[in-house]
């Protein structure tokens, strides 16, 4: 019954790679592996990692001199907005960002319109997906009907249908009972639940983190309090039913605390944490500019110290990047007005490379593995790897490239990124995904 | 100020003293037995010349006369630099206010300024003063003319005619703002104290 | 020409606010004659766009441009576009058609006229924008208080009373006061207090006790929808009346009382105080036109050539 052998992931088909990567450094969690070596890709599968490597046959041969390659992303938390918002995104427009940003797998939020809420709407999203997505693409399917929070959906017929996981994210479970049920039938798909925790009835009308600067600009603040006691409540019950549970964007001190605690006790649950509150704090929030408006909000450089701790020391398992796609006539709005929501597909490698690892919060190795290796696991597919055999699936970064962001590099059809009109340092340059070449910057 | 500034002196302060004497005795002979004269000193150089005419007044006729200061800021036609005639950013300093302790209504006003140039100045100043009643008369007394008006304006006594170039310009320096008396032709540097 | 927008008093230095204080008073003469306008902005176009009520900063705003000789005309929420949907952005575009020199604006959202300053090249004033700012009340504010106790405000200390968490007034008051170097306390229940809010730098009190020891008591209006059932911010306003309200027993003489209004008389302020001849809550109003003459005047001048003695 466990389905774990179903499809979860979904794209068009192409013309498979056949490549020769010359003199990368290869960096890899899945074999340990961090040094220089050429990378022969032969028809989509990774015919050779070694030395002085010659091409076979028709493979383009890639001098690499300098740059990074890595297995490729993988994001379990992304807005698709398909079905129903695809004025802000679509599924090519979100591959072409994915691919952009080096991601080789990316899996929707429910919280679409119509919900994914039955299966026969979840099939016709991976057909839509093998029409238009480069990039594999997967799907949660909602918790409860329409995300009502009351009535929970057929799991089990979802999870034969694709569904990677179940999750009303966007809306908080308000109900101990409801996520108490769903967390007992959901073990039957061997799925996982993925909550948004947030106490509404705390964060009320709030725009943004509840402190100092809110203070400051006289915004309705969110408290962190309304994180950390919808996720203690979330483990009490997930420990209660000894449930796999897992905790979107973690954005606090204070939820950690709680999580730690819980997986000491050997409780399932895994969490995540999203680029921007690795990187940006509240401070962020002075310039009112809607594009660091997100929920959760930014938080202060205390909690954003402990997030880059948390997940160095793998308390927080991965990153996500609750990619939340917005056009510009809903972002162009004073900030208390404009939506939530911030896009991250484009940006998350190079922006942690540079603010993370080039500070020596984290190393290579465990960043790769937090945005590669355990995203995969908690999703159940197999893992990117560097090593003979396996599906190509990776990306290769040039650490001294400089690019700014905007609509020519994002690729997404949304620009509400926190990062927009930045220029950063370090880029993808180029994609493998499932065998394909998905992203060529030089191309 | 910017660049090379060169100065020629035009009148110093025994030439200044005589001729506001002079512009003293023009004046009570164009007005003989009025008894509504008054002067009025456009700020800031204005102002002490037209204090001076008083004293010098009041020392001919043995009657003291009504003084008074007029503020032409708000009444200028370059607010925010856009004036007919040159446009360029003009300093706005603190306004000074404007004095008029006196009726204005049938007053004969003697309007008093440094130098006269586009005529400007003087049409704000005539605004402003209408701005508190309605004179009989208004007359304007200037220590130098230097030409170049833009206005149909005309000074009814004139300490000094300087014709001169467009880019020159001629400073008023006074005792009681600059610390010395004496009036000088530039050639070069910003134009200032001029209107 | 660059444009000049007075969004927040941060966009101020404290030479700025000393010249409009300046200016502010050079107008008081023209508010005593006869005639009380000049021409200073004669064939200026001065709109003004409140989304949000608003009658006494809008007809201030409205004498003051009338003052100046500058055309004016008035966009408000109710009957206009903005209620049937248009946007921010729309809005200010098709005003911006008019070409007006200066639009001056009310919004209920934080940052809304700094956003209406990208989409314009007029110079936009801040009339109130959510609870983040409201810089003409503090600058008259100031006015006001300078011209009571003389321009050095310098350790004077000001307690601010009331619901600091929902007045954008109190934002910008500390903001001027603290330039001033006046010493804030804020007064008020905790429901109605921000979380963190000493990081201004002010001292945070939660009753009365230490009111004594102030200048000046500036108190802000206690709105009712603060006791909409669900909000909870307070149980009821004859108990805040009770425990915050100023009255006789709570002024101390000498001690003046400011507010910037509408007042809720019997609430934050009995009715003595209201009318004692003290408090200087008409001053404030008084203030409130020269203060905007000079903003305005300010707006199309400038602020940086105070140091030139020459015109």
């Amino acid at each position: 019954m466990a389905g774990t052998a179903t499809q979860r992931l979904w794209c068009k088909r192409a013309a498979k790679a056949d490549l020769l990567v010359k003199g990368a450094r290869v960096v890899d969690p899945t074999t340990g592996r961090d040094e220089v070596k050429d990378v022969l890709v032969t028809r989509g599968r990774i015919a050779a990692v070694g030395d002085d490597l010659e091409p076979g046959g028709s493979a383009a041969v890639r001098d690499a001199d300098g740059c990074l390659l890595m297995p490729g992303f993988v994001d379990l938390h992304a807005h698709f907005r398909v079905p129903g918002g695809e004025d802000a995104e679509d599924l090519t427009s979100l591959t072409a960002a994915a691919a952009a940003g080096g991601y080789v797998a990316a899996f929707g939020m429910a919280n679409t319109d119509p919900v994914v809420d039955n299966a026969a709407l979840l099939e016709g999203l991976a057909q839509r997906a093998q029409a238009e997505a480069t990039v594999p693409v997967g799907f949660h399917a909602a918790v409860t009907r329409g995300l009502q929070g009351e009535q929970l959906t057929e799991m089990v017929e979802l999870a034969t249908a694709g569904a990677v996981a179940f999750s009303d994210d966007g809306i908080p479970l308000r109900d101990a009972d409801l996520l108490r049920k769903a967390l007992q039938y959901a073990s039957v798909t061997g799925r996982h639940i993925a909550v948004h925790a947030e106490d509404r009835s705390l964060t009320r009308k709030g725009v943004m983190h509840e402190g100092a600067v809110s203070a400051r600009l006289g915004l309705a603040g969110m408290p962190s309090i309304a994180e950390s006691i919808e996720v203690e409540r979330a483990l009490e019950v997930a420990a209660y039913e000894d449930a796999r549970l897992h905790v979107c964007h973690v954005s606090t001190a204070a939820a950690l605390e709680h999580l730690a605690r819980f997986k000491e006790r050997g409780v399932p649950v895994t969490a995540e944490v999203c680029p921007h509150h690795l990187t940006l704090t509240d401070e962020a929030v002075v310039t009112l500019d809607a594009n660091v408006k997100m929920n959760p909000p930014l938080r202060p450089e205390a909690d954003r110290a402990a997030l880059v701790a948390a997940l160095a020391e793998g308390l927080i398992d991965c990153v996500a990047t609750d990619h939340a796609p917005h056009c510009a006539d809903d972002k162009e709005v004073p900030f208390e007005e404009a939506p939530f929501g911030v896009i991250g597909l484009g940006t998350a490698f190079a922006i942690l490379y540079a603010e993370l690892v080039g500070d020596g919060a984290i190393d290579l190795l465990t960043l790769v593995d937090r945005m590669s290796s355990a995203p995969a696991r908690i999703a159940g597919i197999p893992q990117p790897s560097i090593r003979e055999g396996a599906e190509a699936g990776f990306c290769l970064f040039d650490p001294g490239d400089t690019w700014t962001v905007g609509r020519h590099t994002l690729h997404s059809r949304s620009q509400n990124s926190a990062w927009l009109g930045k220029e950063l340092r370090g880029r993808v340059i180029l994609t493998v995904a499932a065998g394909h070449v998905v992203w060529d910057a030089g191309a | 100020m910017s660049g090379h500034v060169d100065e020629v002196a035009i009148m110093d302060a025994e030439q200044i003293t005589r001729t506001l004497t002079r512009m003293a005795h023009e004046i009570l002979e164009k007005n003989p037995c009025e008894p509504s004269l008054s002067i009025v000193g456009i700020h800031t150089r204005g102002a002490f010349l037209a204090r001076r005419l008083r004293d010098q007044l009041a020392d001919l006729s043995g009657v003291d006369i009504p003084f008074g200061e007029v503020d032409i800021s708000f009444y200028r036609d370059d607010i925010g630099a856009r004036g007919i005639g040159d446009i360029r950013e003009t300093p706005h300093p603190v306004v000074k206010g404007t004095d008029l302790p006196f009726e204005i209504d049938d007053a004969v006003i003697v309007l008093v300024d440094d130098v006269l140039y586009t005529g400007r100045t003087i049409r704000a100043a005539v605004d402003a003063i209408f701005d508190f009643g309605r004179p009989a008369k208004i007359q304007l007394a200037v220590l130098v003319d230097r030409g170049h008006r833009e206005l149909p304006i005309r000074p009814d006594y004139v300490g000094k005619n300087m014709p001169t170039a467009l880019p020159e310009h001629v400073r008023v320096r006074l005792i009681e703002h600059d610390g010395r008396d004496e009036v000088v032709l530039e050639r070069g540097g910003r134009e200032e104290g001029e209107a | 020409m660059t444009k000049r927008d007075l969004l927040s008093m941060d966009d101020l230095t404290r030479t700025d606010v000393d010249l409009i204080l300046d200016t502010a008073e050079s107008f008081l003469p023209i508010l005593q004659r006869d005639i009380k306008k000049v021409p200073t902005l004669r064939g200026r176009t001065i709109v003004s766009y409140f989304h949000e009520a608003s009658t006494r900063t809008s007809s201030s705003f409205d004498l003051a441009a009338k003052r100046l000789s500058a055309d004016t005309i008035a966009l408000k929420k109710s009957g206009s576009a903005i209620e049937k949907g248009e946007s921010l952005k729309d809005t200010i575009l098709t005003l911006s058609a008019y070409s007006p020199d200066i639009i001056v604006m009310r919004h209920p959202s934080a940052g809304a006229c700094r956003l209406a300053a990208r989409y314009t090249p007029a110079s936009v004033i801040n009339a109130g924008d959510g609870k983040y700012q409201h810089p003409t009340q503090c600058l008259l504010d100031l006015f006001t208080l300078r011209q009571t106790f003389g321009r050095d405000l310098d350790g004077m200390k000001i307690s601010i009373v009331g619901d600091i968490l929902h007045s954008r007034v109190a934002r910008s008051d500390i903001a001027g006061f603290q330039m001033m170097g006046m010493h804030v306390t804020l007064v008020g229940p905790p429901t109605m207090m921000p979380r963190d809010i000493e990081s201004l730098g002010v001292a945070v009190e939660h009753d009365l006790s230490h009111l004594r020891t102030a200048d000046v008591i500036y108190l802000l209006r206690i709105q009712r929808e603060r006791m909409q059932a669900g909000a909870n911010f307070l149980p009821s306003l004859r108990e805040y009346a009770r425990v915050w309200g100023i009255d006789r027993s709570r002024v101390r003489p000498g001690q003046k009382v400011m507010h910037p209004g509408p007042i809720n008389r019997g609430v934050e302020i009995s009715g003595e105080i209201a009318d004692d001849p003290d408090t200087l809550i008409l001053e404030q109003v008084e203030a409130g036109l020269s203060t905007r003459m000079a903003i305005l005047y300010r707006t199309i001048v400038g602020y940086s050539d105070s140091a030139s003695e020459e015109a």
